[in-house]
């Protein structure tokens, strides 16, 4: 250590000998110290890379699923902290990558294959774009119903698939003017360099779009369950599409057609006996994430109802809140950024009278797709009523119908789906 | 190639612009070897572009399946405790249809790639070209595809018609940009 970063550690020391003090010194009203006790953790670790306060307990695991989710019900804002972005999948470690090693081949139907390294993909121009990241199956409030008879009862449990992050890296769009796309070109399949190597294939006019090769998230680069050290961003898309430790591109004239668009995203429509192949987008969503299941607000009053909208199909446009059961609905305020394939917040006042009251929310996106209810949804979905919904074991993924939550007289909400 | 004036005739510009296009902007990354790619490309086709040789019959794959896939699939690929292999053929319009590969996936080449690329879990890599064959072979028997004494190879596994080939709808996959759905559901 040099004379300097002594100098710096002995500082440090000092400030928190201070801080200490001030807050043994910190006493409320009634005269008991704020804080029972004061933080185990030395002020190095903390300054090193930062904690949050001991006091702030939120986390993506759910003991009651392997699956971790997002917990919304805590959710400030728009961004998910990249430490609470949900998982798919939970039972594969991350792997653990060495930057200087990783590599991303593009090849196939190009001109010019090329070997990136991470070096040279962050010396070409780079962007940040905030979108969500949802997973197809997210917003299926039944099928814990279906599993153990009770609905989700968190809002974590009903939509925590889904997260929004600020991504940043490089435009697949450059990359492949890099390559050079041969004309008969119509997709590409996307593959990760974990040991099962899941692979999507994606539309070539949707990589040409908007899709993102990123290496950041939130400021920092992409967490190793994100997929470090690279990662693809395909907004608006069903989740499956976001490669995570993304190792190769390869153009193609036609859909790989391996394990991801086989088996578990196909939709078995019972109206057509047949499966809908392929869907990319995920549709227009909004909840209410204060108050929501497993929550209770201690007294009547005001309060202001939040939550998040977002819509794979494009910007959010409008989002409007009922508080007696879907009567009648009030627009609510839309917080800037209202971005596209992003969450957007939404805030809308409230007095509490103490009575019984159904909180909703529905949202419109900008090519006027409006969120469903649950029985709209099973029409246009499968032609189906919401009674097979509730009981069928068939996959129904994309469901982005209306949430309520029911607030009772002592203050408990809960799930009121049905 | 760079434009130089503005004046040139709106013919030359397109033909410019589109030159520029197929020009390399930053000259980063290199120019991998033909082995490099071959190493890398696991890719399998639906027309089986890209199987490599090798060949096995459902006889060598049923003592590769008990080591191998038992563990997680069940002694009869049915039971599980991950996803069943076998069976399902006519429940897919059920309110319980039951997935497999025998009754739901549409080609062939799938199952092949889906193991070779991450199968055994925690052991992805570790089959032979040959092992794949027959384990492949192996599961299409028992799901009553092939004869037990068919030999699958790079030439044969394309050319197998899986039970659900027609089952799904559009029979071309597409995306459109900014197109309104209602409700924004795939319908």
């Amino acid at each position: 250590m040099n004379t300097k970063e002594r100098g710096r550690r002995r500082f440090l020391k000092g400030g928190a000998a201070l801080a200490g003090l001030a807050v043994g010194e910190i006493r409320s009203a009634s005269g008991q110290a704020i804080g029972s006790e004061r933080p185990e953790v030395r002020p190095e670790d903390f300054r090193a890379y930062g904690e949050r306060s001991r006091f702030v307990t939120s986390v993506r695991r759910d003991p009651r699923n392997p699956n971790s989710r997002t917990p919304l019900q805590d959710s400030v804002g728009i961004i998910t902290p990249s430490a609470l972005h949900f998982m798919v999948p939970t039972w594969i470690d991350p792997p653990d990558i060495d930057p200087w090693q990783h590599r991303l081949l593009i090849h196939g139907m190009v001109d010019r294959p090329l070997i990136f390294s991470m070096e040279e993909l962050k010396r070409l121009p780079s962007v940040s774009r905030i979108h969500f990241v949802e997973c197809a199956g997210s917003g299926d409030s039944l099928e814990e119903r279906k599993k153990n008879g009770m609905l989700a009862e968190t809002v974590q449990r009903t939509h925590g698939l889904t997260a929004c992050s600020e991504w940043t890296g490089v435009l697949l769009s450059m990359l492949l003017r890099e390559t050079g796309v041969q004309k008969e070109a119509t997709w590409l399949v996307a593959e990760g360099a974990e040991p099962r190597k899941r692979s999507k294939s994606i539309p070539l006019e949707k990589a040409m779009d908007d899709v993102l090769v990123a290496y950041g998230q939130n400021g920092e680069p992409v967490r190793p369950e994100q997929g470090y050290p690279l990662r693809l961003v395909v907004p608006g898309f069903e989740g499956v599409h976001n490669i995570k430790w993304l190792r190769r591109i390869k153009v193609l004239d036609q859909p790989s057609m391996e394990k991801e668009e086989t088996s578990h995203y196909p939709t078995q429509r019972p109206d057509l006996g047949k499966a809908r192949w392929f869907q990319f987008e995920m549709g227009p969503k909004s909840v209410i994430t204060f108050p929501s299941g497993g929550q209770r607000l201690p007294s009547r009053g005001f309060y202001e109802i939040t939550g998040l909208a977002w819509s794979g199909g494009g910007a959010i446009q409008r989002v409007e809140v009922s508080t007696d059961g879907g009567r009648t609905w009030k627009d609510a305020e839309l917080q800037e950024p209202v971005l596209r394939m992003a969450h957007t917040r939404f805030r809308f006042p409230w007095n509490w009278d103490g009575d019984e009251a159904v909180l909703q929310s529905r949202c419109t996106d900008d090519v006027e797709a409006i969120q469903p209810t649950l029985a709209e949804f099973g029409r246009i979905w499968g032609g189906v009523d919401s009674e097979y919904l509730k009981t069928t074991r068939n996959k129904v993924n994309h469901i982005n119908a209306i949430q309520p939550w029911k607030v009772s007289r002592d203050g408990s909400v809960r799930n009121a789906l049905l | 190639m760079r434009c130089y004036s503005l004046l040139v005739p709106l013919v030359a510009l397109a033909s410019c612009a589109a030159a520029r296009a197929q020009t390399p902007l930053h000259n980063l990354g290199r120019t991998p070897s033909a082995e490099e790619i071959r190493a890398w490309d696991i890719s399998i086709n639906p027309e089986g572009k890209g199987l490599p040789p090798g060949s096995g019959t459902a006889k060598q794959g049923e003592t590769l399946y008990e080591h191998k896939c038992a563990r997680c699939h069940g002694k009869t690929g049915t039971e599980g405790p991950n996803e069943p292999l076998i069976g399902g053929q006519g429940t897919l319009q059920t309110e319980r249809p039951v997935r497999t590969i025998g009754s739901f996936w549409p080609f062939a080449t799938t199952i092949w790639d889906y193991i070779n690329r991450g199968m055994p879990q925690y052991e992805e890599g570790s089959l032979s070209a040959d092992q794949v064959y027959a384990i492949t072979a192996f599961l299409l028997y028992r799901n009553g595809i092939i004869h037990e004494s068919d030999v699958i190879d790079a030439n044969s596994l394309p050319k197998i018609q899986m039970p659900n080939r027609n089952g799904f709808v559009p029979p071309k996959p597409e995306w459109k940009r900014r197109e309104k759905r209602p409700f924004g559901i795939y319908h």
